[in-house]
C-alpha cells in the first residue's frame, strides 16, 4: 500500500476508534446508571482509544519515512561486491542504480547494475508490504487494547491530559530547537570564519571589502573583513528610522487613544496598520525612486554634497515602515492603562495634556519601551529598503548624506550568486549573521527584562 | 475609548431595574417600591443658608437615559452631606457633577443651575482645571498613580504651582499626609512606590492627594467600599476631622457611616431626590415612606 492510502487508512481507524471508544464506555455506564458513573466523559474515552490506536503508529510510520531509504541504500550497496571508493562515486553509482530501478536506462547495464536494481525494487517492495503490516498491526492491536482497558473506574481524562500536556510541550520546544538549530549552524560557519579571519580583526578592522582573489595570479585585493563599518551603517540607518518612528508613532498612538473620537479611531488605526502591511520591496522602491533623490535635491538647495543613495532616505523610509509597530503596541498599552488613573489624575484638576504626560504615559512606559525595542530589532533587521536606497559602498561615516551599506545587505550580497562555501567571503555572512543574531537577542533580552521589571506597576 | 466608568454603569440601567422590580409578585418588600413618576417632590429640607453648593434643578442625561430627575439641593458650608440610596440611584452621577467628572463620560448631558460660591459650574467659559483644583475628588477604588508615596501627594501641588521650591515642596506633602493621618507610616518611605501601601493606606494616600492641592469641597464616591472595618474606621475619623476646613459631599453603601460622619443626609432613589434632612432626622424619623423602607432594610 502506498503511504498516503496507508496515511488515510490509519486517519479512519482513529476515527473508527473513537467511536468505538465513546460507545463502550456509554455501554459500559448504561449497567451502572447513566454517564454520571463514569470517572471520565464518554468523550475522553473516545480520545484515549483514538490516540493508543493512532499516535504510536503515527510515530512508528513517521520515523519509517525518515528512515527508510537510508536502510534500503545501505542494504543495496552493502550487496554489491565492487563498489567505487569516494563518497561522490558512491552516490553516483547509487544514482544510476535509482535511475534503472525506475526504469530510466542510463548508461550501460552491466549484469552487477541490473542484479542492484533489481534487489533495489524488491527491498523497496517488501518494505512497503512490511510498512503497511507493522502500522496496521500496531493501530489496530494498540486501539484493541485500549478498547479492553474501557472501564468505568479507568480515569480517561488524566490519561488524555497528559498526553496532550507531552504534545503541547512538544509544541513548546519546536520554536527551541529551531532557535538553537539556526544558532548553531551560523556558528560552526562562523567558527570556520574565525580559522582564517582573526576575531579582533572582523571586531574592530575599519575596513571591509570582501573580495578574495581566486587564483594566485588575480589582480585583486585579499580581502578585508573588518565589520566596524557595516554595523556603523546599521546603526546610522535604524536611528534614523526610530528618529522618526518613534516621536511619530507614540504621538499617533496618543491621539488614537486618547483624543481620537470613536469613529476617527475605527478608520485610523486600520489605516495605519495597513503601512505594516506594505510589502518591504515596495518601499524600497519608494525610497530608491522618490525618497532618496529627494533628499538629495534638498540637499542641494541647501549648498549641501549629497550622494543619490544615502542613509538618509532609507532611514526615513524604514522609519515610515515601523511606525505601526510602535504605534499599535503603544495604543494597546495607553489603553490598558486602568480609566480610575486618568480619574485621579483629571479629579486633582490635571488637564488633559497634563493627565497624558504625566499619569498615563508613565504607567504605559514599559509596554511602549517593549514596542520600541521590537521596533529596533525589526529596523535592524530591515533589508530590502537598505539594499535598494543606501547603497553598498561599505562607507565609515557619520554623514547621513553618504551611501552606507548595512550588515543585512552585506550578508546578501556576499551570498547572491554562485559562490564557495568555502572562502572566507562567504563565511563572513555566517560571522556577520551570528553578530546581528546576537546583539537582536540582547535587545530582546532588554525588552523581555524592562517589560518584565515594571509590569506590576499599576493595580 | 472605554471612557463609561462604574458611576456610569451603575446608573444607566436604573430603569431596567425597577421594571424588573415592579414585575417581581408582590411581596412586602416590594410594596414600598415606586416608579419615578410617582416620586414627587422632595421632603425635608434640601436647602440651608450658608450654602457652599448650590444645585437647582439639574437632569443628567447618559443619551437617551436620564439618570438624575430634577434634582435640587445645598451643601453647606463645613458640612458633611452623606448621599445614600439603592444601587444605580444616580447617587455617584450626581456627585461627579459637582466637579464635572462627568465631561469624560461620552453622551453625558447636564442641565440646570449649579454653583460654587455663587459661579455657575457649567458653563461654556468655564475653566475645569481651577474648578476641580477647588472641588477635590476621593473615589471609590483608591487609585494611586504609580509613582512613589511623595511624588503621589506633590503631583497636584507641581501642575498647580502651588509649591515650586523643593523645600516648599516637602512641607506641603508632609503636611498633607499628617492631615490624612498616614504620616507616621510612610514617613520612611517616601520613595517606595504608592502602590505598594495596603488598600487603606492607599485610599488615605488618594485623600492626601486630594487635599494637598488645597480644595474648598471634597466629593467622596463610596470612599470605604474596597476597605476593611479598621482602615474604615480610621477614614470615618478623617472625614470627621476634615470637615473643619472643608466641605465634604459623600456617597456611601453604609448607612451606619452616613450616620457616623455626615449632618445632613440625602436619600436618592430611582434617580431622584426623596428627602434630605439632618442626619438624626432622617435616621430616627424619616418623612418619607421609601427612605423609611431603606433604612429599615427593606430593601436596598
Amino acid at each position: 500500500m502506498q503511504t498516503p492510502t496507508l496515511f488515510a487508512l490509519l486517519l479512519l481507524l482513529i476515527l473508527v476508534a473513537y467511536g468505538t471508544g465513546f460507545s463502550r464506555a456509554v455501554g459500559a455506564a448504561r449497567s451502572r446508571g447513566g454517564i454520571r458513573s463514569l470517572a471520565s466523559l464518554p468523550s475522553y474515552y473516545g480520545v484515549h482509544t483514538a490516540l493508543w490506536c493512532g499516535l504510536p503508529a503515527l510515530i512508528i510510520l513517521g520515523f519509517w519515512l525518515a528512515f527508510d531509504d537510508s536502510i534500503i541504500r545501505t542494504l543495496v550497496m552493502g550487496g554489491l561486491s565492487a563498489k567505487p571508493e569516494s563518497i561522490s562515486g558512491q552516490n553516483l553509482l547509487y544514482a544510476q542504480i535509482q535511475n534503472m530501478a525506475a526504469g530510466n536506462l542510463v548508461g550501460e547495464a552491466t549484469p552487477q547494475l541490473t542484479a542492484a536494481a533489481e534487489h533495489l525494487t524488491s527491498l523497496r517492495q517488501s518494505g512497503q508490504w512490511l510498512q503497511t503490516a507493522l502500522i496496521l498491526i500496531l493501530s489496530i492491536g494498540l486501539g484493541a487494547f485500549a478498547l479492553l482497558q474501557i472501564s468505568p473506574e479507568m480515569r480517561a481524562r488524566e490519561k488524555v491530559e497528559k498526553v496532550l500536556r507531552a504534545i503541547l510541550l512538544l509544541c513548546a520546544c519546536a520554536a527551541i530547537f529551531t532557535t538553537v538549530g539556526i544558532l548553531l549552524s551560523v556558528l560552526f560557519e562562523s567558527l570556520r570564519f574565525f580559522q582564517t579571519v582573526p576575531v579582533t580583526e572582523f571586531l574592530f578592522g575599519l575596513h571591509w571589502s570582501p573580495q578574495m582573489a581566486l587564483r594566485e595570479d588575480q589582480v585583486g585585493s585579499s580581502g578585508a573583513f573588518g565589520a566596524v563599518p557595516l554595523f556603523t551603517g546599521t546603526l546610522m540607518v535604524s536611528a534614523i528610522a526610530m528618529f522618526v518612528a518613534v516621536p511619530v508613532g507614540l504621538m499617533s498612538a496618543i491621539y488614537l487613544a486618547e483624543y481620537a473620537g470613536k469613529k476617527v479611531r475605527a478608520f485610523a488605526k486600520p489605516l495605519i496598520e495597513i503601512l505594516a502591511g506594505v510589502p518591504t520591496v515596495v518601499y524600497g522602491f519608494f525610497a530608491a525612486l522618490t525618497v532618496a533623490p529627494f533628499v538629495r535635491e534638498v540637499a542641494q538647495s541647501i549648498g549641501l554634497e549629497a550622494s543619490s543613495e544615502s542613509a538618509l532616505a532609507a532611514g526615513l523610509v524604514m522609519g515610515v515602515m515601523i511606525i505601526p509597530f510602535v504605534s499599535s503596541l503603544s495604543d494597546d498599552v495607553i489603553n490598558a492603562v486602568p480609566q480610575s488613573l486618568r480619574d485621579g489624575a483629571l479629579g486633582l484638576g490635571s488637564t488633559k495634556s497634563e493627565t497624558v504626560r504625566k499619569v498615563v504615559i508613565p504607567a504605559a512606559l514599559p509596554g511602549i519601551v517593549g514596542g520600541v525595542l521590537l521596533a529596533v530589532s525589526r529596523a535592524i533587521g530591515e533589508t530590502m529598503i537598505v539594499v535598494m536606497a543606501a547603497g553598498l559602498a561599505a562607507n565609515l561615516t557619520a554623514n547621513p548624506l553618504e551611501s552606507v551599506t548595512t550588515v543585512t545587505v552585506q550578508i546578501v550580497t556576499l551570498l547572491v550568486g554562485d559562490q564557495e562555501f568555502d572562502s572566507p567571503k562567504t563565511l563572513a555572512a555566517f560571522a556577520l549573521g551570528l553578530m546581528l543574531f546576537i546583539s537582536t537577542l540582547i535587545l530582546n533580552f532588554i525588552a523581555l527584562h524592562v517589560v518584565k521589571k515594571y509590569r506590576e506597576q499599576y493595580d | 475609548m472605554n471612557t463609561m466608568t462604574l458611576n456610569a454603569g451603575e446608573a444607566v440601567p436604573a430603569e431596567n431595574k425597577a421594571t424588573k422590580l415592579a414585575a417581581e409578585p408582590p411581596s412586602v418588600k416590594n410594596q414600598a417600591v415606586k416608579k419615578p413618576e410617582e416620586i414627587a417632590g422632595t421632603v425635608g429640607s434640601p436647602f440651608c443658608d450658608e450654602a457652599k453648593l448650590r444645585m437647582r434643578n439639574v437632569n443628567v442625561f447618559y443619551g437617551e437615559t436620564q439618570a438624575i430627575h430634577d434634582v435640587s439641593l445645598d451643601i453647606g458650608r463645613n458640612q458633611v452631606v452623606a448621599m445614600i440610596g439603592p444601587s444605580g440611584c444616580g447617587k455617584s452621577t450626581f456627585l461627579r457633577c459637582l466637579n464635572r467628572m462627568n465631561d469624560t463620560i461620552e453622551g453625558c448631558r447636564v442641565e440646570g443651575e449649579l454653583t460654587l460660591d455663587g459661579e455657575a459650574i457649567y458653563g461654556s467659559k468655564v475653566d475645569v482645571v481651577p474648578l476641580r483644583a477647588r472641588v477635590g475628588m476621593v473615589f471609590q477604588k483608591p487609585n494611586p498613580f504609580p509613582k512613589s508615596i511623595y511624588d503621589n501627594v506633590a503631583y497636584g501641588p507641581k501642575i498647580h504651582g502651588i509649591a515650586s521650591r523643593r523645600a516648599e515642596l516637602d512641607e506641603v506633602v508632609e503636611n498633607s499626609l499628617r492631615r490624612a493621618g498616614l504620616w507616621n507610616e510612610v514617613k520612611d518611605r517616601l520613595d517606595k512606590p504608592g502602590t505598594g501601601l495596603s488598600g487603606g493606606q492607599q485610599q488615605r494616600l488618594c485623600i492626601a492627594r486630594a487635599i494637598a492641592v488645597n480644595p474648598e469641597v471634597i466629593l467622596m464616591d463610596e470612599p470605604c467600599s474596597a476597605l476593611d472595618p479598621i482602615a474604615t474606621a480610621r477614614i470615618e475619623e478623617l472625614i470627621d476631622e476634615l470637615r473643619e476646613n472643608y466641605t465634604i459631599a459623600i456617597v456611601t453603601h453604609s448607612m451606619q457611616q452616613a450616620a457616623r460622619v455626615s449632618q445632613r443626609t440625602a436619600y436618592f432613589h430611582l434617580g431622584k431626590l426623596v428627602e434630605v434632612n439632618d442626619t438624626e432626622t432622617v435616621f430616627t424619623n424619616p418623612q418619607h415612606e421609601l427612605t423609611e423602607a431603606y433604612i429599615t432594610g427593606r430593601f436596598g
